[in-house]
């Protein structure tokens, strides 16, 4: 292909057999013009130096492996276009999560925390197979739909500041994901889920930096979700005060 | 040292039929130990990426007997007639169980299931979440599954051989990526649940994960592949890198058009009758190179392509139903389907062929099952129907789960001591390997030489000399790989030695279709010859089997099981 331009990639290594500290090597790639960040990162792989780590698969942002910072912000790296990028593009791992190594980062606590939070249908009694399936209106499924389009890129994670500052914090993915469970009309299991989230720090640590929001590559709004949590946590609490357990 | 970890039963992948399996197995016997073992998070999993939708009979119009006859007819009579007939009594039943589990299928406004039309089916049955059905399934079954304490989940780990005995599977070794170990994971039935291996051609809708680990796990133990010429063509990809634009986008309306701004599918007769944009996989992606060889195409930098037009169906149904679509045809071609024509060329999308088993998943491996896309029930015979595997994952993901556990209970554990002794003996294996050579053949040298040959040899149209050029070029590519330099040392996620692993893997699932492919002297489905156009029921209407022989493979066959429906000509 023609319209050939080089740029230089300046990307973290980390090594945890041999590295104290993290690194960065710089490697010159000849990009083309449609090409995305991961285009480049595999160019570099196949090419210049097998032994970079990074995780990726669909490169159709959907399975969310690929989240990295990309000039010092998190990005999909499949679907952030080299276009939109100088002569020189760093490239770090995802911020606010441990380093396995280079590129890749440690997801194990995020799957506590998303397990946490009961992301499935829970009702006090399981519909069998020849009930059939629920009704649900069109208007009940846009209800919860856009909680519901999370890929797990944890790019919200690595804006959030937050994740960084309180441990307890569950995160905007996980809030989201519970808040889709609660605002899901075949479910019944909100009190369960807002009783957890009323644990410290759960849903309560998020300062409205609304950062999360900005970086979704898919468009969900986690900020959205957090609040409307809180809110709903605070409320499911005062009505136990009255009733022995709330109902929905 | 080597890690045991025990278990009942091993679920080795974590996509739809893989965690499908892992519930069905708890839910058979909740005090049952089931390890689901993935190479990668199973969210990531590429069942994520289907877009269209999920087939099973919804609709007072439909009926059981309808979506058996368009799976066989879609099969060209390939498909075996005793599993069609329970897969299509089993899909709605799946399906509606997925929505019990929360998955978010789009609505009637009475607030139904609602249903799109799909390539080969006679009526609207495939249910979606709008474009994103792969993605929703896979959340819906990983989120659901997590109740569970039972499935044990071990991510990242990258199973490196099958632990067979004299009687049957004890178990697998797993590279843990994350660490460098090996680990030996001990259970007394093992589920392959590993997907495809799309990506032993160059351009393809496949995600780097699909390898065809299962398939070449299987095939090196003494399981036949089944019908692994195969391979189908999904006439609607992007250029360049080969993203799907899924079928629904025929299945709401959208047209097919070439260089003249003909309809070309009612234009001239590609056998496809009435159904035009509607016909299968198989006759419209032929359709598509017979245009642009008679000159009707449109020049790109990625070769020649033809127009999907969406315009017409305006932007609120495309925001509606196909928002993904426009998504990816903005971010990957920077067409907007709104007011523009979208390129897309036939493109490798799925194997047909797989691991040779039972209806119940079993192959001939005492305890050892397959599920999925790796597997080959012989469901989709010659050509799949789009919409027909995800709901496959689940019918016989969920069948294999439940026979699993039954075997289980009769079978007795492996020998221990022997196990660790595998486990050891893998631990040496990987650590010479990795990092063990400086210079020499680049990795991703062979790899692309493997997917160049399989494009020339087994692409949408083959002739005898192209195939037999390619069986003797994964041959030789076979010598090379075992000579390839590997730079990474270390042990901390080397994705080197995983790609190193997969290419090996590759290039044996590369073989067995290739040499299928040479054996079938007929056209039938998706294995399209030039040198014999048409199919020949007389010689053969079996299947083929491929085994595994270190002097090379060998080919066999077995009988289709017909049934209820006779073979005729496959016209629409
Ligand atoms: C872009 C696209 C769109 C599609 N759209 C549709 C559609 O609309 N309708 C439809 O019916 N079908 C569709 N299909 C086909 C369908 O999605 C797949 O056939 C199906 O999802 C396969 O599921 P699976 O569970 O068999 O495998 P996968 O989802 O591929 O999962 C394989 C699993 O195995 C694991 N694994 C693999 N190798 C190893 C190893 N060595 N060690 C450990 N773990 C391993 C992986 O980590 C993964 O978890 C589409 C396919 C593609 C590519
Ligand atoms: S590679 Fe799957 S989201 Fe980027």
């Amino acid at each position: 292909m023609s319209s050939e331009v080089k740029k230089t990639f300046v990307v973290t290594r980390f090594d945890p057999d041999r590295d104290e500290e993290p690194r960065t090597d710089r490697y010159e790639v000849p990009v083309q013009p449609d090409w995305k960040v991961l285009d480049a990162l595999n160019y570099i792989k196949d090419e210049i130096d097998s032994t970079l780590a990074h995780r990726w698969s669909c490169r159709m942002a959907v399975c969310g492996s690929c989240g990295m910072q990309v000039d010092g912000k998190p990005k999909l790296t499949c679907k952030d276009s080299l276009a939109n990028y100088g002569d020189t593009v760093t490239v770090e791992p995802l911020a606010n999560f441990p380093v396995v190594r280079d590129l890749v980062v440690e997801f194990e606590g995020f799957m506590e925390k998303f397990k946490s939070v009961k992301p499935w249908i829970i009702r006090a009694k399981e519909r069998a197979v020849e009930e059939g399936t629920h009704r649900q209106s069109p208007a009940e499924l846009e209800a919860f739909k856009q909680f519901s389009m999370c890929i797990n890129c944890m790019l919200c994670y690595s804006a959030c500041p937050a994740v960084s500052n309180e441990p307890e914090f569950a995160g905007p993915a996980a809030i989201a994901l519970g808040h889709r469970y609660n605002l899901d009309s075949r479910d019944e299991g909100d009190s369960e889920r807002l009783a957890a989230m009323r644990d410290e720090g759960f849903v309560y640590a998020c300062s409205y930096a609304n950062e999360c929001s900005e970086v979704c590559p898919k468009n969900v709004d986690p900020a959205a979700a957090v609040n409307q949590s809180k809110l709903l946590a605070t409320m499911d609490w005062m009505k136990g005060l009255v009733l022995p357990r709330g109902g929905k | 040292m080597v890690d045991v970890h025990k278990h009942d039963i091993i679920i080795v992948g974590g996509g739809a039929a893989g965690l499908r399996a892992a519930i069905a197995a708890v839910e058979a016997d909740p005090q049952v130990s089931v390890a689901l073992v993935s190479k990668v998070y199973p969210m990531r999993s590429h069942t994520v990426s289907a877009e269209g939708g999920a087939a099973a009979v919804a609709r007072p119009d439909d009926s059981l007997e309808m979506h058996g006859y368009d799976t066989v007819k879609g099969s060209d009579f390939l498909g075996d007639q005793d599993v069609i007939e329970y897969f299509v009594e089993e899909a709605p039943k799946e399906l509606t169980r997925l929505e019990h589990w929360g998955c978010p299928w789009s609505r009637n406004d009475d607030g139904s299931v609602a249903t799109r039309a799909f390539g080969g089916m006679t009526t609207k049955r495939t249910w979606y979440a709008s474009d994103k059905v792969g993605f929703h399934m896979l959340h819906s079954l990983f989120q659901h599954s997590m109740q569970f304490d039972r499935i044990v989940r071990y991510d990242e780990r990258f199973v490196t051989q099958l632990l067979i005995e004299d009687d049957g599977i004890k178990g697998v070794s797993a590279l843990d990526v994350r660490t460098g170990n090996i680990e030996v994971f001990q259970a007394r039935a093992v589920i392959l649940a590993t997907g495809g291996g799309g990506k032993i051609f160059p351009f393809t809708t496949n995600g780097n994960i699909k390898t065809g680990d299962g398939m070449a796990l299987a095939y090196r133990n003494g399981v036949p592949l089944k019908d692994m010429e195969f391979v189908q063509y999904h006439p609607t990809g992007l250029p360049g890198t080969g993203i799907l634009i899924t079928e629904a986008t025929r299945g709401e309306g959208g047209h097919l058009i070439n260089s003249e701004g003909e309809r070309f599918l009612v234009a001239y007769d590609y056998g496809v009758g009435n159904k035009a944009e509607l016909g299968p996989r198989d006759m419209i992606s032929r359709a598509i190179i017979q245009e642009i060889e008679a000159g009707r195409g449109l020049p790109g930098t990625y070769g020649e392509y033809v127009h999907l037009d969406l315009r017409h169906l305006g932007e609120d149904k495309i925001m509606k139903r196909l928002p993904f679509v426009r998504e990816l045809a903005t971010t990957y071609v920077g067409v907007d389907p709104v007011t523009t024509p979208i390129p897309i060329r036939p493109v490798v999308h799925y194997m047909m062929g797989g691991v040779d088993t039972d209806i119940d998943g079993l192959t001939r491996v005492g305890g050892l099952f397959a599920a999925g896309e790796t597997a080959c029930v012989s469901l989709n015979g010659a050509n799949r129907l789009g919409s027909n595997s995800l709901t496959e994952c689940l019918v016989f993901g969920a069948r294999a789960g439940q026979r699993a556990v039954a075997l289980s209970k009769e079978t007795s554990d492996g020998n221990d001591v022997a196990l660790r002794k595998r486990g050891f003996e893998e631990q040496e294996r990987i650590d010479t390997l990795r990092g063990k050579k400086k210079g020499g053949e680049k990795l991703s040298h062979v790899r692309r030489e493997m997917t160049t040959s399989m494009e020339r040899g087994c692409g949408v149209y083959r002739t005898q000399d192209t195939m037999d050029a390619t069986v003797q070029e994964i041959a030789q590519l076979k010598g090379r790989f075992a000579d390839i330099a590997l730079q990474d040392d270390s042990r901390v996620f080397n994705t080197e030695i995983i790609a190193a692993l997969e290419l090996g893997n590759m290039l044996d699932v590369a073989e067995a279709v290739a040499n299928s492919a040479a054996y079938r002297k007929e056209s039938r489905g998706a294995h399209t010859r030039r040198d014999h156009p048409t199919r020949d029921d007389q010689n053969y209407l079996h299947h083929t089997l491929v085994h595994f022989d270190p002097a090379g493979p060998r080919i066999d066959t077995s009988q289709v099981r017909l049934g209820h429906w006779e073979p005729e000509e496959r016209k629409y």
